[in-house]
């Protein structure tokens, strides 16, 4: 399922990114990679979202937590 | 052993990389010239028992391969210029992410250290390190430091030193033997043959490491393979990535991050014990506030308010005493000559040099305080947050909340601003971010509020109306970005990500460092620029002087009076009425003056007269020349002994709204030349520098008219 619908405070792994080549490079830069654990901090519904990868906190906009499928 | 080295600062941003460099360097930094030479190549001496190392501080970067230009420069550096070594500060607290820069430098094979960083932190949380063995995986010596106290910078050095010597040491020889990654089977035989067809041209393997390259392509570089790529190599690339995708089922690039990453936690299993996360707990509740969903904009526009009220609250009293020694200075300038005597020089070095570059530099106070505001915002990663919640404000103008950081720097310089939009990945957001910068109101225009604000309104409402000035600025910027995003630059919204590091406090020293860079900036522009036009100004404000018969008019005049039977007071008066209206005329008599005159209809609707117009143009230059140009155009020839301040000259000839009008055409017209030469090289043409000068130009007209004709319309603020 796509990161976008899961709620705050849920732990997931992050299954694949459906992005342009570039962008995953970016996010892999950034820790996150197929397989890595994250965390959601903030979902605020319409606007963006905070997550926890490895001991750091990420923002990511509404339209790339759709691109994210986690289990 | 070379007597200088060149070291390079790498690391994550938020690595603590600028407090380090700052402990390094002390004062003995360079920060590269406005406008061309890049501002974020910082650079710095420092020497170490007799070896002298020039430290230069590259942009924060996660990682080698070049998806912003910030990674770009950064990347660049070391590949092309070869530092002797390359430092890579580790925030040790955030051990994995981090190591994701120090496994590429040590897959480049350049000499390396790393320094990690906020070792305090990563105690406290319960880390414990074994840098004997982490320092065997990477290759690399390890330094244990604490930028924001100092400690470990003299093991630092020594390291640096060792590794620089090392080195040397195995120059000529083949390239130094460094751990290396296995990417398995798969994609090394394909980085196999890709290695194989780089390895048949020389020019590259000189210089580059031919597997580094290899991994480089496979990982979809669109920069190296530019640089590298024949068509034979790229042929090779195109069915390896097809060929990976395929039987691994993801592309090259995110299955060698992977890898890297296994590598790294791999290491850390063995030679990082660890406790619980703590890290973000604090951080966590400050966030819970201020990027609330109620309460995040709200907390946002009070921190701004605060920072204008105490810009021009605390300013106050130390431009007070810059007032007053240039007050002095130029009695004693005046003191010179016998009282009452003509001279051009006099009329040069105080209506000219003191009364130009003087009136700029008393709002250094304001200037700094600005600096030090958004110095404190940035360290402290409240920037982040900013950008965090504007998000969804900024996605209804097609932007994003990364977009926001920019702009929120424009309102210390537009040029570190357009600057900063590097960090943007998508080229329409970041030509969209750069055009609308200038409407950020930035701290050259400060003085001209500051010096308009008191002189038309009550002292309640000041820090309140410079607040309002820059927040029309900020809603213009939206509007101008959404209609940019409509037309020019349409284009899907592109997704994002950044990284919101954990609340700091902000180190003194940072702080004061960054403030005294822009203090200095503005000081030698004022010393520079903005005296040579003031300068300029006095030349075409005296001449041509009035012809004698009009001289012997207004002497007529006064020996008339002086002649006639009215009290001593009376004729004081009369003579000094005279004076001033001499004054005005020889001005409008000047080539300012008729240029002022020439240009005045187009000003008109903007309620503008002709004493405006040349300070108006003088600002083009940079827009703190307008106030020493107002300075200028309102003293020249005047009666020195009853001079009165510009503020009050100012009042006695303009209605409060004429005063909003000026403030608000400053605000929104062109850019300075400094910023408009940067929109070029950073907009890569032209085109889009003239857009943004004319643009904005056209646009503080028709709002500056509309304002002021609707205000007239219905008498507001004309008394």
């Amino acid at each position: 399922m796509p990161l976008a619908i899961i709620q705050v405070g849920r732990r997931v792994r992050i299954i694949s990114v459906n992005a342009g080549h570039g962008l995953q490079g970016r996010l892999a830069s950034m820790g996150l990679v197929p397989g890595t654990e994250i965390e959601v901090i903030r979902n605020s519904l319409h606007g963006p979202f905070i997550i926890a990868v490895k001991g750091s906190r990420i923002m990511l906009g509404r339209g790339m937590a759709q691109k994210i499928i986690v289990a | 052993m070379k007597s200088k080295i060149v070291v390079a600062l790498a690391g994550n941003p938020n690595s603590g990389k600028s407090t380090i460099f700052n402990r390094l360097t002390g004062a003995r930094q360079h920060v590269g010239n406005y406008p061309g030479v890049t501002v974020e190549r910082k650079e710095g001496i420092c020497k170490h028992n007799d070896i002298e190392m020039q430290i230069v501080d590259l942009p924060g970067t996660y990682s080698l391969t070049a998806y912003s230009a910030e990674e770009l420069v950064a990347r660049n550096f070391v590949i092309d210029e070869r530092p002797d070594v390359v430092v890579d500060i580790i925030d040790s607290s955030n051990l994995e992410r981090n190591l994701y820069l120090a496994v590429q430098f040590m897959e480049l094979g350049v000499p390396l250290v790393l320094a990690f960083n906020m070792s305090d932190q990563a105690r406290a949380m319960g880390y414990e390190f074994d840098i004997e063995k982490l320092s065997r995986f990477f290759g690399a010596r390890i330094v244990k430091t604490v930028g924001n106290k100092g400690t470990g910078m003299e093991e630092l050095l020594d390291a640096i030193v060792l590794t620089a010597k090392e080195d040397e040491g195995l120059a000529g020889k083949s390239r130094r033997r460094v751990p290396s990654i296995n990417y398995g089977q798969e994609i090394e035989e394909e980085l196999q043959k890709i290695e194989s067809l780089i390895k048949k041209s020389d020019s590259i393997t000189d210089r580059y490491d031919p597997r580094w390259i290899a991994i480089k392509l496979l990982e979809n570089d669109k920069d190296i393979t530019a640089r590298f790529g024949s068509s034979e190599i790229n042929k090779q690339v195109e069915k390896s990535i097809l060929h990976i995708e395929e039987i691994l089922g993801e592309p090259p690039e995110t299955a060698i991050a992977g890898c890297r990453y296994g590598f790294i936690s791999g290491a850390c299993q063995e030679a990082v014990r660890s406790t619980i996360e703590l890290r973000h707990t604090i951080s966590d509740r400050i966030d819970s506030v201020a990027t609330n969903r109620i309460l995040g904009i709200p907390v946002f526009l009070g921190l701004m308010y605060l920072v204008f009220n105490l810009v021009f609250t605390l300013g106050n009293l130390p431009m007070e005493w810059i007032d007053g020694f240039f007050g002095w200075l130029s009695g004693v300038v005046q003191g010179w000559w016998p009282q009452g005597s003509e001279s051009l020089l006099k009329s040069l070095l105080i209506d000219g040099i003191i009364g130009g570059v003087g009136g700029v530099i008393v709002f250094l106070p304001n200037i700094l305080l600005l600096f030090l505001a958004i110095a404190i915002l940035e360290d402290s990663g409240y920037m982040a947050r900013a950008a965090f919640v504007m998000d969804r404000l900024m996605h209804k103008i097609g932007l994003h909340g990364k977009s926001f950081i920019p702009l929120l720097l424009g309102f210390g310089c537009t040029i570190p601003a357009i600057m900063a939009t590097r960090t943007l990945e998508n080229e329409r957001d970041r030509l969209t971010t750069m055009l609308v910068a200038p409407l950020m109101s930035c701290g050259a225009r400060l003085p001209i509020y500051a010096l308009i604000i008191p002189a038309f309104f009550p002292q309640a409402w000041q820090g309140r109306m410079l607040w309002i000035i820059y927040m029309i600025g900020i809603a213009l910027a939206i509007l101008l970005a959404k209609i940019l995003r409509i037309s020019l630059l349409k284009g899907e919204a592109v997704p994002f990500v950044m990284e919101l590091p954990p609340y700091r406090m902000p180190t003194i020293k940072g702080t004061l460092i960054h403030m005294w860079e822009h203090g200095w900036l503005f000081l030698r522009k004022a010393g520079t620029i903005i005296l040579g036009i003031s300068v300029l100004l006095w030349v075409t404000t005296t001449f041509p002087s009035l012809p004698n018969s009009v001289k012997a008019g207004f002497n007529n005049e006064r020996n008339a009076v002086m002649a006639s039977h009215l009290t001593e007071r009376e004729k004081a008066d009369q003579i000094s009425a005279i004076a001033n209206k001499e004054a005005e005329a020889s001005l409008e008599y000047s080539i300012a003056g008729r240029v002022g005159r020439a240009l005045e209809p187009l000003f008109t609707p903007m309620g503008f007269d002709w004493k405006l117009v040349t300070p108006v143009i003088g600002a083009v230059a940079a827009k703190e020349v307008f106030v020493a140009q107002l300075g200028i155009v309102f003293s020249v020839g005047e009666a020195d002994e009853e001079s009165q301040s510009l503020r009050s000259k100012l009042q006695a000839r303009y209605t409060p709204l004429q005063g909003f009008c000026i403030m608000l055409f400053m605000l929104i017209v062109a850019p300075c030349m400094a910023t408009f030469a940067v929109m070029k090289s950073e907009s890569g043409s032209w085109k889009w520098a003239i857009l943004q000068f004319w643009g904005l130009t056209v646009l503080a007209w028709i709002i500056t008219t509309t304002v002021y004709q609707f205000g007239k319309l219905l008498g507001i603020g004309i008394s």
